[in-house]
Formats: structure tokens, sequence, C-alpha cells
């Protein structure tokens, strides 16, 4: 009930709602990039040798890489030369506890719904805020703690827990791996890592929000989860961004490292500032996710809610190497207006009797472009192996369009592959229907996508699910009649 | 309560309402009978604010209020409720779920508060008991694979819930067998008073033995072109339609 009175109420407000900036003061690297460049973000976050040598490393690589063409996405041509990589709120020192954080962040935080003092401990989710290039508070660390969890921004763990991140960093995504990646190991600047020791079933969701404030930035930020033998661990992540003329860069990488019998939820609601009805502005949102199945009976289930973007290119993966692991992706991607999306995933069936399950819903409206692009291989050694995948594309108007890639490789006899696919649209029946019985052409439209979706929402904890469906209804808005 | 004067319409280049009159007072029952392609369902669309037709000529007042200048969300929320003849599917929303959007939608238009979980709940429960259908219907996805039976069981519970001033069923009979027929016209006799009006569009006469209307229309080419009691509806049941499309050819 109350669900879809604040859907209601969200609908009266039109545009996107995160399209604020604060004036914070910031410490910025200068435009560009270069070693020089890439040396000034690991001086600022104060990094040890190793870990400028592996960014160096990154940089070297990414400067020989060519920007991948293959996604059925069209923009105009990055300058890397014309955006500043490094930018962080300015603050007189590092914050020791919420009370020393800039009022300004925290307000910015609130914001945009999102708690960072701890009395505010019921709703019981862990967040760790990063804005811009910087993690500027992390909750509940102590709490944590006790249990051996450890939940903090990665320049903290790259001081604090060296081995650790020396151990995973790049184990799953390899620097060398894309043109994104390597361009996120050279200038990343913050993110979460979180670790999860052996039997540990970590007791709330843990939560990491990004939002980009300066102008002319990139965000650049790295997760890292490594969850040991037995663990359970359910990750949150959503991001916004002001409304900007410019497009902005944002190429993210996230990493997850199961161990045996561990289980990892990850979940995304990414609603990045989409650019206007014309399609100016927008964040590009280049995105390497993905996580290994290392262990036996491992599993890592991905859901993302994808709203914003003006481009999104993101394939969360699972690459399932121990004997009866399983890896899930559960996607509802909305495009409206010119927005584009590629989106998908990859399922790397390596070891035996291993498992993936692919739901995807594409939602496309106004003349944007949204494609599913998925891979499930299957490889020798994986005998009886199964994947089941479902792909529906929902039409809105005569404008847009919805395109399936689905790429299969089978290499034993002893696998099972399904896949299914649907194209509808809404109709015109299906709003006359809602509006004959009271409901106004919007509220039906959000009611006929949720339910569209539901199969995905119904992944989402609690609180992100009502936030996804308001989302969903708000992308939409205006692109009926 | 409803007054349609000289109403004509069109979809595309086709002419098909030709001029309706027709007075409906609260309590009554009307039924509108014609043969195929006579105009009923087109009565009904446009009634309830259908955007593909266009009307031409002609006025609708609603309890002195002009009909055709509401949006159809708006003449749901005044009282008009359409039974439809092939109620449509919505993948992943419940009939609650619907249900409890629409009444709350209805309740906000009427400056009424909104019902919360435990009322709407409460609610449901007592539409439920008279219209007689199972909740795991009602938890089912909206008319997603339902029988016929339950698609129109459906209609009748959603017209229990919205309390309707007018309601208008359109070939509610198509597709039921008998008993669903008898369960779907006793939900309607409960549902009638003395304050509401019920206009049923029929091909059939069947109906009309469960659903007894005051009065009987005959709708042919666009027009009423006969009117009288319940018996009239026997006379066609017995004769056809063929007399009345030769009265019509005469005169």
């Amino acid at each position: 009930m109350s669900k879809d009175n604040q859907l209601l109420e969200e609908l009266t407000s039109r545009e996107y709602e995160h399209g604020w900036n604060v004036a914070l003061e910031t410490d910025s690297a200068p435009k560009g990039l270069n070693e020089d460049i890439v040396r000034f973000i690991s001086e600022r976050k104060n990094e040890p040798e190793w870990m400028l040598e592996w960014r160096l490393k990154a940089f070297r690589l990414w400067s020989k890489m060519t920007e991948p063409k293959w996604p059925n996405v069209t923009y105009p041509a990055i300058n890397y030369q014309d955006i500043i990589y490094y930018s962080a709120p300015k603050q007189s020192a590092k914050p020791k506890n919420l009370e020393d954080v800039d009022p300004e962040l925290i307000k910015t935080f609130e914001k945009l719904g999102i708690s960072l003092t701890e009395q505010k401990r019921l709703t019981g989710v862990a967040v760790d805020a990063v804005i811009d290039s910087v993690s500027v508070a992390t909750t509940f660390k102590e709490k944590l703690g006790e249990l051996g969890i450890i939940f903090c921004s990665f320049s903290e763990a790259v001081r604090e827990h060296p081995d650790l991140i020396k151990k995973y960093l790049g184990s799953v995504v390899p620097m060398s791996d894309n043109y994104f990646a390597a361009l996120n190991s050279a200038v990343f600047s913050d993110g979460s890592f979180c670790y999860i020791p052996k039997g540990v079933r970590c007791p709330m969701e843990l939560s990491t929000y990004f939002r980009i404030n300066a102008a002319n930035t990139g965000q650049f930020e790295r997760t890292l989860i490594v969850a040991e033998e037995g663990s359970y661990v359910s990750y949150l992540e959503g991001c916004t961004a002001p409304m900007r003329d410019e497009n902005q860069l944002h190429a993210a990488v996230v990493e997850i490292y199961a161990m045996k019998d561990a289980h990892v939820k990850y979940s995304t609601v990414q609603n990045w500032y989409p650019g206007d009805k014309e399609g100016k502005g927008g964040i590009y949102n280049f995105v390497t996710k993905r996580a290994l199945c290392a262990g036996d009976n491992s599993k890592v289930s991905w859901t993302q809610v994808e709203t914003g973007s003006a481009i999104t290119w993101k394939y969360p993966s699972c690459v399932l190497k121990g004997d009866n692991s399983s890896g899930e992706f559960y996607s509802v991607a909305v495009t409206n207006n010119l927005q584009q999306a590629d989106t998908g995933t990859k399922m790397i069936h390596i070891g035996k009797n291993t498992k993936s399950r692919i739901v995807s819903k594409g939602i496309s409206a106004g003349r944007s472009q949204n494609s599913y692009r998925g891979q499930v291989h299957i490889m020798k050694r994986a005998e009886g192996s199964r994947n089941f995948s479902q792909c529906d594309s929902l039409l809105m108007g005569d404008q847009c369009g919805a395109h399936t890639f689905p790429y299969i490789d089978v290499e034993n006899s002893t696998s099972k592959v399904e896949h299914e696919a649907t194209t509808s649209k809404i109709g015109e029946d299906q709003i006359f229907y809602c509006q004959q019985r009271g409901i106004d052409e919007e509220s039906a439209v959000a009611l006929i996508v949720n339910g569209y979706a539901k199969e995905v929402l119904n992944q989402l904890p609690m609180e992100f699910a009502v936030e996804a469906q308001k989302l969903l209804a708000l992308t939409l808005e205006g692109s009926v009649g | 309560m409803l007054s349609i004067t000289n109403l004509q319409a069109k979809i595309g280049d086709k002419q098909i309402l030709n001029g309706i009159n027709l007075e409906v007072k609260p309590g009554e029952v009307h039924a509108i009978m014609g043969p195929n392609g006579s105009g009923k369902s087109t009565l009904a669309s446009v009634l309830a604010g259908r955007e593909e037709y266009e009307i031409t000529g002609g006025e609708v007042t609603y309890n002195g209020k002009d009909l055709l200048e509401f949006s159809p969300e708006d003449r749901a929320r005044e009282g008009v409720f359409l039974a439809f003849q092939y109620p449509v599917e919505i993948p992943g929303v419940s009939t609650i779920n619907f249900m409890k959007t629409a009444v709350n939608q209805i309740r906000k238009y009427r400056g009424q508060e909104t019902l919360d979980a435990v009322s709407f709940l409460g609610l449901m429960k007592e539409k439920m008991k008279l219209v007689e259908i199972d909740q795991s219907l009602l938890n089912r996805s909206l008319n997603e694979g339902f029988s016929g039976g339950e698609k129109k069981r459906n209609e009748i519970f959603q017209m229990a819930m919205l309390e309707p001033k007018l309601s208008i069923l359109d070939e509610t009979d198509s597709g039921l067998d008998i008993d669903a027929l008898k369960i779907v016209s006793s939900g309607v006799n409960k549902l009638r008073n003395s304050n509401n009006a019920t206009i049923v569009v029929t091909h059939y006469q069947r109906l009309l033995e469960y659903i007894v209307p005051d009065f009987v229309h005959v709708l042919y080419k666009g027009k009423i072109v006969k009117s009288g009691g319940k018996e009239l509806a026997l006379e066609l049941e017995a004769k056809g339609y063929d007399w009345i499309k030769d009265e019509v050819a005469v005169a």
C-alpha cells in the first residue's frame, strides 16, 4: 500500500531528482592523463610503492590499448586528456569519525536519503559513501569488526590490509582485461573493500553509495569483495550524479572472489544522470564487474536495476570454476529519451555441474536503444552443467529499439542450455483497462512496468526494491501519450 | 443519472453510432441488445472514454455533468464502471495490487483518505464473499491464464470493490458456461440497489433470465430502433433480429 502511495507522490515530481550539486571545495588533479597524474593520485592517497607500480603498469598497458567498438552504442570520441582524474572534497584532515566530516558532505548524503549518522542504526545497512574520488565515511565499522568482517574504503584497505589487497586485487579482473578495466587500474580513486572471514554470515547489508559531484571529473572506483569459505554477504551499490551539460566518464571495476561454499549477493541500483531529453549530458558508464566462483558450491548472484546513464556498457559476469558452483544474473535495464544501454552478462562454466541463470528484462522508451548481450560458455570439462536464460524486451512507443545478442558455446554433450526470449509492447488496451479502474496513465505505466520487472525486483533487498520501483516509474515518465 | 442525446461516434472513417438516445435513472437496469456490428460495444467504449473513437455529435450528461469532458480515469472516479468483454492481462500485477492502486486513486480523487493495508484487506474479504471468488485467484497476475469464467468473475469482483454508480456490462455472458453465468449474475444482482444503475450489453437473451432488466433496447446500425420491457428480449429470442431489420427497412 504505502509503496504505491510513495510511487504516486514520486510521480508528481518531474525530471532527474538527484540533479543538484553541492558547492564543495575540492582538491583536484589537473586535466589529462599521463604517468605524472597517476603518481599524483597515488601520492594524494599516501599509497605504498607497490600500489604505484601496479598503477603505472596498468597505465602503460592502457596506453597501448584501443577503446572497444563492438558495443551497440554510438557516442562522440572521448578525449581522455580533457578529463580530471582525481577530485576530492577538501577537508582539513582525514576525518576520524562522523563529527569531523564536513557538514556539507553530510548534507549531500542526507539529500540522497542516505543516513551516515550511526544513531539511525535501525536501518541495519552499513554504508560506505564515496563522493567524487574519495570515500568520506563508512558506518558500522566497529560492529562488523567484532565478527572479523572488514568493510572500509579501498584507500584504507591498501594501507591497513596490504596483504589481502596484494593477493586479490586484479585476481578476478586483470588490469589487461579490457580498455576500461586498464584505465580504472591506473587511476582508480576509491571504492570499497569487503572481506568476510570463514564461516561468517554478515548480519547486515553492506552498501556503497557513489556520488559524482565535481564537474569535468571522471569517477573510477574499485570494489573488491572477498568471501572466505562458507561465508555470506549481501552487498548493495547505489549511485547518482548532478545534471551537467557535458558527459562525464565513469569506469568502475568490481571484483568478487568466492571460496568454497561462499555465497555473495550483489545488488545495484544505477541512477547516474542520463542526460536531458535531447541527449545532452549524462554519464558514460563503462563498468567491468566479474565474480570468480573459485571454490566448490560457491554462489554469486548479480541483480541490477539500470535506469540512469547516457550510455551503459556493463556485463556483470560469473566465472564458475568450482564444481557445483552457480551464478545468477537478474537485470532490469530501462532506457528513455536518447539513452543507450548495451548490457548483459557472461557465464563461464569451467567446473563440473555448474549452474547459471540469466533473467534480463529490457525496457525501451523514447528514442532509446537497449541491447542485451550475453555469453554462456560451457567448457569441455564442465560436464553436467546447466544454463537457463530468459531475455525479455518491452517496447514503449515506436521510436525505440530493443536488441538481443546471445552467444552460446557448449563444448560437451552432457550440459543443457535453455534460452527464451520475448518482445512485447505496453498495449493501449492495458493502459485503458487501468484508466477505466480510475488509475491515471503514468501510474498505469508504472504498474505495468513493475509487474513486468517483478521477477528481478523480487531479488532486491526490501528498501532497494521500493527505490527501484520508484526509479522505474520516474525514468519512464512522459514516455506514453 | 445518465442522459444520452443524439450521440454519434466514428472510428477511423467508419461511422458507428448514428444518434443514440437513452435515459437511465438510478435503480434501473437497461439491456442493450442487437445483432453483431450494431454498435453495442462501441457505445460501451465511448461511455468509458476509449480514445480510438471520435465523438462526432451529441451529448452525454452524467449526474448533471458532461461525461464526454472527463478523462477515462476521471469517469471511473466519478463512478462509471465498464466490465470488459475481453479483460486485459497484466503480467506480474496481482488483482489485489491492481485494486489497491485503483481504490486509493479513486479515494484520493474524492477527497477521501486512502485505505491502509488492514482496511483494504477487510474490504476485499467482504467483497470476495459477495461475488464468491477465491483469494488464490486474486493473488495471481491479473487475468493471466484465467479461464473465461474466472476473468468475468474477476470483473464483477472489481465492480464490487469500486462500488460504481453506473455499471456497463459489455457482453459479460460471452465465454461463460451456465454455472459461471449464474455466479456472475448473482454477483451483479447483489450489487444492485436504488442508487445505482446498470447497462447490460448482450447478444443473447440468456443473461437476462438472471439479470432481469427494466428496459430492453434494440440497437441496429448505430441507432436504438426499438425499446420495450423485459418481454422484448423474449420476443427477440424467439424471432431473431431479422424482423427488426425488416421493420427498420420498411420505416
